[in-house]
């Protein structure tokens, strides 16, 4: 057992009647990661997760958490681990406040008020602290369920879509947060997200699921350098170009045009070849760009799998 | 555990629901006990008239100790209907609210979640009727003062003023353990579901069907009587009689006491091995 894993998961299955939703799934989170988990609605994500969090329990095979059993070490490890599952819900009848004081009670940390109040204040929350949760808005909450998660200084912090339904400068926030914790602070994050391009800025390592189990897992940039990428072309003269590319090998490369922009599917090496091509024939190439982003990966990744 | 329990205890009593039937209680009592005050006015003496055309009473039967009976007696069968408000919330509210995630991903067993439930649950409802003994019992003795009880129980008993606070005593520990079978119930529907509206119905619902079951004497009922709970809570009406039967209390105790582990038991396998979805 490799001592920087911190989550390995072998062979995890769910079978809810006759709905399979994880099936044989395979992960490992290293130390100090950030790993981005992705898969499309229904792949089994949520039930990952709440199998990671001994919500649920899996119909078969093995997770290993801080290198210890889960099943048989589950004190141990929650200790460890800080939490927001779905949507953070909270005592609604009890103040911000309040919920981190019980919620930290419970989880053997006992936080002092200094403690409660930093952490309200790292979410931008302190002067509401006395306010009851039922009068939050979504985003209020949503920063609520990060302080709950950091109340007892958790090595492992598990994020389940922490940024559905904020507005764009909620998302940066919450997404800034996540890069203070794993840089500044060394924790390890496994984030569960459906915004693709929050996961490509923040994620290290990620894996893509589908129908429950491992599609691809690997470095978020290899990942997205492996394969071919979509290379947007801008030329100054259209026809000319199209002429030439009608008559070359590039012809079955070509994707898609509009106007002077031109958009390509080629490999990585392909594109001085192409770039170098049209220059020596006279069109001038204004612009290259791989266009290539996690969302296009992901899409060529789970529409591959369908 | 004993964090866990103070925390629970924190969540219920901050809980509109709780108090309803805490308002109740204080509401209805006080208002029985000003109409007896108005009807004694009135010259009313509370004795049923076949009674009173046989026996000549003296003076006033009317006191704390005689309010206090008839209420107990009057609103002993609806005061289940206040506890499983209590009971069907303690675990369905945590899935309505979504607060079994923040709860159970914390480094707490599922048994200490249910234990501490389940013990803060019958704290709540101990309080309740402590309450209903302060409201009856207290009150009744600070505007009618004590006196000798008058009990009519098919026939006629009397207990002297210092005879009966005990029995008072005993008899409301009794309903400690009858009420928290009520709520032992509602808490293992509460298990159950994802709302905690279910489990209140459900209980309530039990509760009827047994007390109906309970008082008609058809021979199909007798026989499935033994095996209702609500059979045995009326039992704290032994300590009103002369003499007390222990042996009769202790046999319903021993059955309740059966009843309120045997719930404690099922929901603690439900819950250990329920996914939580919610």
């Amino acid at each position: 057992m490799n001592s920087d894993k911190i989550i390995e998961v072998k062979g995890l299955t769910k079978q809810f009647k006759e709905v399979r939703a994880v099936d044989n799934l395979n992960l490992n989170v290293l130390r100090g990661d950030v790993f981005g988990f992705l898969g499309p609605n229904g792949a089994g994500k949520s039930t990952t997760i709440r199998m990671l969090l001994t919500l649920i329990r899996p119909t078969a095979g093995n997770i290993k958490i801080f290198d210890k059993p889960l099943k048989e070490k589950r004190k141990e490890i929650l200790i460890k681990i800080g939490a927001i599952v779905e949507k953070p819900d909270f005592y609604l009848y009890l103040s911000a406040y309040k919920n981190l004081e019980i919620l930290g009670k419970i989880s053997g940390a006992n936080p002092t008020s200094k403690k409660i109040m930093e952490l309200l204040q790292l979410v931008g929350l302190e002067k509401r602290y006395k306010s009851k949760v039922k009068t939050f808005s979504h985003g209020m909450k949503q920063r609520l369920g990060l302080a709950q998660a950091l109340l007892h200084d958790p090595e492992l912090i598990i994020l389940d879509e922490p940024t559905t339904g904020l507005d764009p400068q909620g998302m940066k926030e919450i997404r800034d947060l996540i890069i203070h914790l794993s840089k500044e602070k060394g924790k390890t994050i496994f984030l569960s997200s459906h915004i693709l391009s929050e996961v490509e800025l923040i994620a290290n390592r990620m894996i893509i699921i589908n129908k429950g189990t491992t599609i691809v897992e690997g470095q978020v940039q290899d990942l997205l350098n492996s394969g071919k990428l979509k290379v947007r072309i801008e030329v100054d003269d259209y026809n000319k170009t199209m002429d030439l590319i009608n008559n070359s090998v590039w012809k079955d490369k070509l994707n898609s045009d509009s106007g002077t922009v031109l958009f390509f599917n080629l490999v990585k090496e392909e594109i001085p070849e192409l770039n170098k091509y049209l220059v020596q024939n006279q069109v001038n190439v204004s612009a290259v760009i791989p266009v290539r982003s996690l969302e296009e990966y992901f899409l060529s990744i789970t529409e591959g799998n369908e | 555990m004993y964090q866990l329990v103070s925390i629970e205890l924190y969540k219920i009593f901050k809980k509109w629901r709780t108090y309803i039937g805490f308002i109740a209680i204080g509401v209805l009592v006080p208002l029985i006990e000003l109409s007896f005050y108005l009807a004694q006015k009135n010259g009313a003496h509370f004795i049923p008239r076949n009674i009173a055309d046989t026996f000549v009473f003296s003076g006033n039967i009317l006191n704390g100790y005689f309010v206090s009976y008839l209420i107990l007696n009057s609103l002993f069968i609806h005061i289940p209907f206040l506890i499983v408000l209590i009971g069907g919330d303690l675990l369905a509210g945590e899935a309505t609210a979504g607060t079994y995630r923040m709860l159970i991903t914390r480094p707490i067993s599922r048994l200490q979640i249910v234990t501490s439930k389940y013990f803060s649950g019958i704290i709540a409802t101990i309080s309740m009727i402590l309450f209903l003994a302060l409201m009856s019992l207290g009150l009744g003795i600070l505007f009618f003062g004590t006196g000798a009880l008058l009990v009519f129980k098919g026939n006629i008993t009397v207990f002297a003023s210092n005879d009966v606070m005990w029995r008072f005593i005993w008899a409301y520990c009794f309903s400690f353990l009858s009420m928290s079978v009520v709520v032992a119930l509602a808490f293992l529907f509460s298990s159950l579901v994802e709302n905690a509206i279910g489990p209140i119905v459900a209980a309530m619902a039990v509760i009827i069907v047994f007390m109906i079951i309970s008082v008609i004497d058809v021979d199909i009922f007798v026989a499935i009587k033994p095996y209702l709970f609500t059979n045995y809570m009326q039992g704290w009406l032994s300590f009103f009689d002369d003499p007390v039967d222990y042996a009769e209390i202790t046999k319903d105790a021993l059955v309740l006491g059966g009843h309120l582990i045997g719930f404690y038991i099922i929901t603690l396998f439900i819950f250990l091995r329920k996914d939580i979805l919610s």
